[in-house]
C-alpha cells in the first residue's frame, strides 16, 4: 500500500492542482492586468479579463503552422502540473525544480518547431533565461534543505520534502533570508516580469511580436497561458515555503507574503524598461552566487 | 569464471578472424556472430551473478604475469617504433620511461608477490561487463555499415584497412573485460595499456596529418597516466606489499595512510585516463577518429575504464583527505569549465565530446566524495552516460554521412529530412541533460550526497555546470525539433546495421531509465551494502517510481503523439509579404528578397575555449601537483 | 454575448497616411482613453489579433502587405478602417499609386471616419466591431458543430 501511496498522493495533487491553480492563477493575472493599469494611470481591464481572454482563444479556429507544436505545449502544460501536485502534496522540492525545467524545456521545444524566425529568436532567448535562473533554483532548493537542517529539533539531517515545513519551530527565512532575496530577484525572470521578458513580454511594445508564442494561436495560446496561470501559482507557492512553521496559521502569513511578493514584481514590472542578456545572465549568476552560494556555506558551517 | 575467460579471450579470437580474413560479407558475419556472443556472454555473466555477493576467483599462473609483461613490452614496442617513424621524441622516452618501470616492477617486485584471487566478479563488475558487452559490441555492428560508407568516401584506389580496425574494435573489449574482472593490479595495467595503444591506433586511423598529431597527443598523456599507475603498482608493492585490488582497497579501509601514495598515483592515471582537465585535449582530439571509434571510446570504454578506477577506489578517497580534495577538484572543475566550453562549440562531436569530459568530472566529482550516496549516483552517471553517449554517437554518425556534415548548424529540418534518426537523437539528448532521465536523476543523487557531505564548492559547481548543460543540450534539441515544409527524406539509405545498433541503443536507454528503481535494487544496492557495509541512495524510492512514470510519459509523446495534430497547417509568420514561406524568403522594403537565417548563440566572448580552457588548465595542474607532493611528503591532513 | 467581443486583441497596420490616425490608434489605448477597459489589446502578430486597425489607404506597395496580414489571421476576425483614408482613398486617392479603400484589398466589416479619426470614435468602431466578432464566432462554432 505504501508503495502505490508514494505515486498515488503526487498523482492526485497533480490533478487537483490542474484544476485549482488555473483558477488561482488567473485571478493573479486578472488583479496583475488592474494593477498594472492603476499603475500606468489607466482603470484597466475587468478583473476576469485573463480569463475571456482564454475563452476567446479556445474558440478561434484551430490552425498550426506544423503537426507537433500542440503536443509539446500539452507536454510542458502536463508538467508544470505534476510539478504543482508534487509541490503542494508536500513532495520533494529538487523533484519539482526539475519537472518544471522539463516543462520549460517543452515550451522550449514547442517555439522551436515552428522554424519562424521570431520564434527561435524567442526560444533561444527563453534558454538563455533558464540558464540564468537554474543555478539560484536549485540552490534555493539546497538552502531550504540546510535550513530545516539547522532548525529541526533532531538535527543532523534535512529534508527536501516540502511537509518538512511544517515541522519547523521556526520558518526557513530565518536561516535562508539570503537565498529567499536571489529567489525574489529571478522569480522577476520566472514570472516574466521586466525588466528581464526577455524571451515572451506582456506588452506589445516589448515584444519582437511575442517571442516564443509568435507561432501560436487559438487554443494552443490558450494553453500557453493557463500554463503561465499554473507556473505562478507554483513560483509563488515557493516564496511562501520560507514563511511557513508549525503553527497553523503560518500559512496564512505565508499567502500573505506571497502576495506581498507578486505586488512588488508588479511594481517592478512596471518601473524596468528590459534590459540586455548579458546584464541578466551577469546579474543573475552573481545573484545565485553571493545570496546563494554564501547562504549554503554559512549554513554548511553552523 | 569460464564465462570471464570467454569474454576476455573470445573477442581476441575474433579479432585475430577479422584481421586474416578480408571478405567483405564473411567480415559482416564474424562481427554479427561475434557481437551477439559476446553480448550474450555479458549477460550470461550477469544473470549468474545477480545478488550474488562478490565472488573471488582462484587463478593465477606465473605464465600469465610473463604473458602480461611481454603484453607490455609489445604495447611499448610498437608505440616507440612509430615514435620513431613519425619523429616523435617525446612520445618515444615516455614509452620508454614505461618499459624501464614495467620491467623493474615485474622482476624485482611481482614476482614474488604471487595474487591467488586473479579474478573477481562483484555487482559493479556486473555492471561495466553489461556496458561492455551490449553497448560496445553493439557499437561493433554498427561500424560495419558506417565503415562501408566511410570507405566509399576515401579516395578511390585508398587501401582498405578496415581489418584492422574491426580486429582493434574487438582487441578493445577484450581489454575493457580484463580491466573490469582483474584483481591483480599488474594484470590491470596490462590491459589498460592495451586500450591505450588500440585508441591510440584507432584515432590515427585516417593517417591524415591532424590524425597522426592527435594520436600522438593521445598517447603521450596516456602514456604519463601509465606511468603513474605504474609507479602506484611500486609503491603498492614496497609500502603495502600486495598487487591485489582488493587487498589494497581492505588495507586502506583499515589503514589509510600506508595507502595514500599508491591511491593518489592510481587517481593519477584514472583523471588521465578519463581525460580530466589538464588532460581534456587528447579526447577532444580523438574526434578525428571515425565515428564508431568516438563512440567506442566516450561511451563503453577507454574512458570509463578511468572512471571504473576512480569509483572502485572512492571508498579509500573518503578516508584520505588528501587525494580525495584533488579528485573532487580536478572533476569539478572539469565539470563545471567543459560544461561552459560546451556552449561555444558548434561542431557535434565537439559537444558531445565537452558534454563527455564534463560527465565524466561530475562521475570524478562523485568518486571523489566517496560517499555511498555518491557512490551510487556515480554508477547510475556510468552507465546512463554509456548508453546515451553512445545512442548520440551514432546518430551524429548516421547524420553526417546523409546530410554531409556534422555542424549542429547544419542539422536544420532533420526531424523532416531524417524524422526516425532525429527523433533518437532528440530522445539521446533529453536523456542527458533533463528530468526525468537517468542522467538528471543521477545528478539529482550527486547533489544530495554533496549536500549531506556540507561540500558547498561541489554544489555551487554542480549547479551552475548544470545550467550551462541546460543551454547547450536545449538548443541543439531545438535545432532538431524545427519543421518546416516537405524536404526529402534522406533517411532511406542508412544501413540496416546501423539501425539495429542505433535502436539497440534506444531500446536500451528507455529500459534503463523506466527500469532505475529495479537497476539501483539488485545491482548498484548490493555492490554499496557490499562495500560499505551500510546501504546510503540519496533518492526516496517514490520518486524513483514517479521519475520511471514521466519517462514513459514523455517516451510515449515523442514517438506516438507528435506528427499528429489535425488542425490546419498555416505558413509562419515573416513580418510582411512571404516570398516563399518554406525558405522563409520575405519581400524586404525595397521590393528585393531576404532570407531570414538564425544560428544559435555560442557566446564565444564569454564561454569561448580560449578564455576558459587555461583557467581550468592551470588550475588543475596546480591541485594534481600539490596532492602528489603532499602525498610524496606523506602529509594526511586528518 | 460571446466571449469573442470581451477580448478584441488588435493588430494595426498604417498605410499611405499622414501618421494622424496611427497616432490616435496609439492614443486609444493610452492612459486617456484605456482602451483596456473594453479587454482591448495592442498584439504585433496577426495570429494573436482578432481585429485588424487599417489606418491609411491601400496603394500598389502594401497591398499584398495588408492582403498577408489579414490572411494569417484566424477566424473569426474582423476588420476596421481607421479614418477617412482607409476608408475611401481620403486626400491620397488621386495619388498615381494610390489604389483606394481597404476594402480595395480584403473585406472591411467596420468604417471609422474621421480626420484624424478621434479615440471616442475609434472605440465606437471597435465596440460595433465586436458585435461583428461575435456573430462570425458563432457561425464559425455551428459551423463546427455541422461538420
Amino acid at each position: 500500500m505504501e508503495f502505490f501511496e508514494g505515486i498515488l498522493i503526487p498523482i492526485i495533487a497533480s490533478v487537483a492542482f490542474a484544476i485549482a491553480a488555473p483558477i488561482v492563477g488567473c485571478l493573479l493575472a486578472g488583479i496583475d492586468r488592474v494593477l498594472s493599469a492603476r499603475m500606468q494611470g489607466r482603470v484597466g481591464p475587468p478583473l476576469l479579463q485573463p480569463y475571456y481572454d482564454v475563452r476567446k482563444l479556445l474558440a478561434k479556429e484551430r490552425v498550426s503552422v506544423n503537426t507537433v507544436q500542440g503536443a509539446y505545449v500539452v507536454c510542458a502544460l502536463v508538467f508544470a502540473c505534476l510539478a504543482g501536485g508534487i509541490f503542494f502534496s508536500g513532495g520533494n522540492l529538487l523533484m519539482c525544480v526539475f519537472v518544471i525545467t522539463l516543462s520549460s524545456l517543452f515550451l522550449i521545444m514547442a517555439a522551436w518547431s515552428s522554424r519562424s524566425p521570431y520564434a527561435e529568436v524567442g526560444a533561444a532567448r527563453e534558454t538563455l533565461q533558464v540558464m540564468a535562473y537554474e543555478p539560484m533554483v536549485l540552490l534555493f532548493a539546497v538552502a531550504f534543505y540546510m535550513a530545516t537542517a539547522a532548525i529541526l529539533p533532531a538535527g543532523g539531517m534535512g529534508s527536501f520534502d516540502v511537509s518538512a515545513a511544517f515541522l519547523l519551530d521556526i520558518p526557513v527565512v530565518a536561516y535562508a533570508w539570503p537565498a529567499f532575496l536571489g529567489l525574489l530577484f529571478i522569480l522577476t525572470i520566472k514570472l516574466r516580469k521586466s525588466p528581464f521578458d526577455l524571451s515572451m513580454s506582456h506588452h506589445a511594445h516589448q515584444e519582437i511580436v511575442r517571442g516564443l508564442t509568435t507561432e501560436m494561436s487559438g487554443s494552443t495560446l490558450a494553453l500557453v497561458e493557463v500554463l503561465h496561470w499554473c507556473e505562478n501559482v507554483l513560483f509563488l507557492g515557493w516564496v511562501g515555503i520560507f514563511f511557513v512553521w508549525g503553527a497553523w496559521y503560518s500559512v496564512i502569513i505565508a499567502i500573505v507574503v506571497a502576495l506581498a511578493v507578486y505586488f512588488l514584481e508588479i511594481l517592478i514590472d512596471n518601473n524596468f524598461a528590459r534590459v540586455k542578456w548579458q546584464f541578466m545572465l551577469k546579474s543573475a549568476w552573481a545573484v545565485a552566487l553571493v545570496g546563494g552560494g554564501v547562504n549554503i556555506a554559512v549554513l554548511a558551517f553552523l | 569464471m569460464q564465462i570471464i575467460g570467454f569474454l576476455i579471450v573470445f573477442p581476441l579470437i575474433a579479432a585475430l578472424a577479422l584481421l586474416l580474413i578480408r571478405h567483405n560479407a564473411a567480415r559482416n558475419a564474424i562481427v554479427y556472430v561475434s557481437a551477439a556472443a559476446i553480448a550474450a556472454g555479458s549477460i550470461a555473466l550477469a544473470v549468474g551473478y545477480l545478488g550474488a555477493p562478490t565472488t573471488y576467483f582462484e587463478f593465477s599462473s606465473g605464465l600469465i604475469d610473463h604473458l602480461c609483461t611481454a603484453i607490455s613490452c609489445l604495447c611499448v614496442v610498437v608505440i616507440v617504433a612509430f615514435a620513431v617513424r613519425y619523429r616523435n621524441i617525446f612520445a618515444g622516452v615516455l614509452a620508454l620511461v614505461q618499459i624501464a618501470a614495467v620491467l623493474h616492477v615485474e622482476f624485482w617486485y611481482a614476482s614474488e608477490m604471487e595474487v591467488a584471487l586473479g579474478l573477481y566478479v562483484d555487482p559493479f563488475t556486473v555492471i561495466m561487463v553489461l556496458i561492455i558487452g551490449i553497448i560496445g559490441s553493439g557499437i561493433c555492428v554498427y561500424a560495419l555499415g558506417y565503415m562501408e560508407d566511410f570507405q566509399a568516401h576515401q579516395s578511390e584506389g585508398a587501401k582498405d584497412r578496415r581489418p584492422t580496425f574491426f580486429a582493434l574494435m574487438f582487441v578493445f573489449l577484450s581489454a575493457m573485460f580484463a580491466i573490469v574482472t582483474c584483481n591483480n593490479l599488474s594484470w590491470i595495467f596490462t590491459a589498460w595499456e592495451v586500450t591505450t595503444l588500440c585508441s591510440f591506433l584507432l584515432i590515427g586511423y585516417t593517417k591524415t596529418e591532424e590524425a597522426i598529431a592527435n594520436a600522438f597527443r593521445q598517447i603521450i598523456m596516456n602514456l604519463a597516466g601509465g606511468i603513474g599507475f605504474i609507479v602506484a603498482l611500486l609503491f603498492c608493492a614496497t609500502q603495502v606489499g600486495t598487487l591485489s585490488l582488493a587487498d589494497l582497497i581492505q588495507t586502506g579501509i583499515e589503514n589509510p595512510q600506508v595507502v595514500a601514495i599508491p591511491i593518489t598515483f592510481l587517481a593519477f592515471a584514472g583523471i588521465t585516463k578519463a581525460a580530466q582537465m589538464p588532460f581534456q585535449t587528447w579526447l577532444l582530439g580523438a574526434m578525428v577518429a571515425p565515428t564508431p571509434t568516438s563512440a567506442l571510446l566516450h561511451s563503453s570504454t577507454m574512458v570509463k575504464a578511468g572512471v571504473f578506477l576512480l569509483v572502485k577506489l572512492a571508498p579509500l578517497f573518503l578516508l584520505n583527505p588528501v587525494v580525495s580534495v584533488m579528485v573532487m577538484l580536478v572533476g569539478g572543475v572539469t565539470f563545471l569549465l567543459c560544461s561552459f566550453m560546451a556552449i561555444s562549440q558548434s561542431n557535434a562531436k565537439r559537444v558531445l565530446a565537452y558534454s563527455t569530459i564534463a560527465n565524466l568530472g561530475l562521475i570524478t566529482m562523485c568518486a571523489g566524495v566517496g560517499t555511498p550516496e555518491a557512490v551510487w549516483a556515480a554508477i547510475f552517471l556510468i552507465v546512463f552516460h554509456a548508453i546515451a553517449k553512445s545512442l548520440l554517437f551514432l546518430c551524429v554518425g548516421t547524420a553526417e554521412h546523409h546530410i554531409g556534415s556534422r555542424d549542429i548548424e547544419d542539422m536544420d529540418l532533420l526531424f523532416e529530412r531524417m524524422p526516425r534518426l532525429a527523433r533518437l537523437m532528440m530522445l539521446g539528448i533529453m536523456c542527458m541533460f533533463i528530468a526525468p532521465f537517468g542522467m538528471l536523476v543521477a545528478k539529482w543523487a550527486a547533489l544530495v550526497s554533496f549536500v549531506d557531505m556540507d561540500q558547498v564548492a561541489l554544489i555551487l559547481i554542480l549547479a551552475f555546470g548544470s545550467a550551462a548543460t541546460f543551454m547547450f543540450w536545449a538548443k541543439w534539441l531545438g535545432k532538431l525539433a524545427g519543421i518546416a515544409g516537405q524536404p526529402k527524406n534522406v533517411e532511406l539509405t542508412v544501413h540496416a546495421s546501423e539501425w539495429i545498433a542505433t535502436m539497440l541503443m534506444a531500446f536500451l536507454l528507455v529500459f534503463a531509465c523506466v527500469a532505475i528503481p529495479a537497476i539501483s535494487a539488485y545491482l548498484v544496492e548490493p555492490y554499496i551494502v557490499e562495500t560499505y557495509g551500510f546501504l546510503g541512495q540519496a533518492i526516496a524510492i517514490d520518486n524513483l517510481l514517479i521519475a520511471s512514470l514521466a519517462v514513459v510519459v514523455v517516451v510515449i509523446a515523442l514517438f506516438t503523439g507528435l506528427g499528429r495534430s489535425k488542425a490546419r497547417q498555416v505558413d509562419v509568420y515573416l513580418s510582411g509579404v512571404s516570398r516563399d514561406n518554406g525558405e522563409r524568403a520575405f519581400q524586404n522594403s525595397l521590393s528585393g528578397q531576404t532570407v531570414a537565417t538564425a544560428r544559435n548563440w555560442y557566446m564565444d566572448d564569454i564561454f569561448g575555449e580560449a578564455r576558459i580552457a587555461p583557467v581550468g588548465v592551470v588550475f588543475n595542474s596546480v591541485i594534481i601537483g600539490c596532492a602528489v607532493v603532499l602525498a610524496l611528503v606523506g602529509v594526511t591532513l586528518v | 454575448m460571446g466571449y469573442a467581443s470581451k477580448s478584441p486583441w488588435v493588430i494595426h497596420y498604417d498605410g499611405s497616411s499622414c501618421n494622424g490616425c496611427d497616432i490616435e490608434v496609439l492614443a486609444t489605448l493610452c492612459p486617456g482613453f484605456d482602451g483596456e477597459r473594453f479587454g482591448v489589446v495592442n498584439t504585433g502578430n496577426p495570429k494573436h489579433a482578432d481585429i485588424f486597425l487599417v489606418t491609411g489607404s491601400v496603394n500598389e506597395q502594401n497591398i499584398d502587405v495588408v492582403r498577408e496580414i489579414y490572411d494569417q489571421m484566424i477566424e473569426p476576425k474582423v476588420v476596421v478602417a481607421c479614418g477617412i483614408c482607409a476608408c475611401t482613398g481620403g486626400i491620397f486617392r488621386d495619388c498615381y499609386n494610390v489604389i483606394g479603400g481597404v476594402d480595395n484589398a480584403i473585406p472591411v466589416d467596420v468604417y471609422a471616419p474621421g480626420c484624424a479619426v478621434r479615440p471616442e470614435t475609434l472605440i465606437d468602431a471597435i465596440v460595433q466591431g465586436v458585435a461583428v466578432l461575435d456573430e462570425k464566432a458563432a457561425a464559425l462554432k455551428s459551423a463546427g458543430k455541422a461538420r
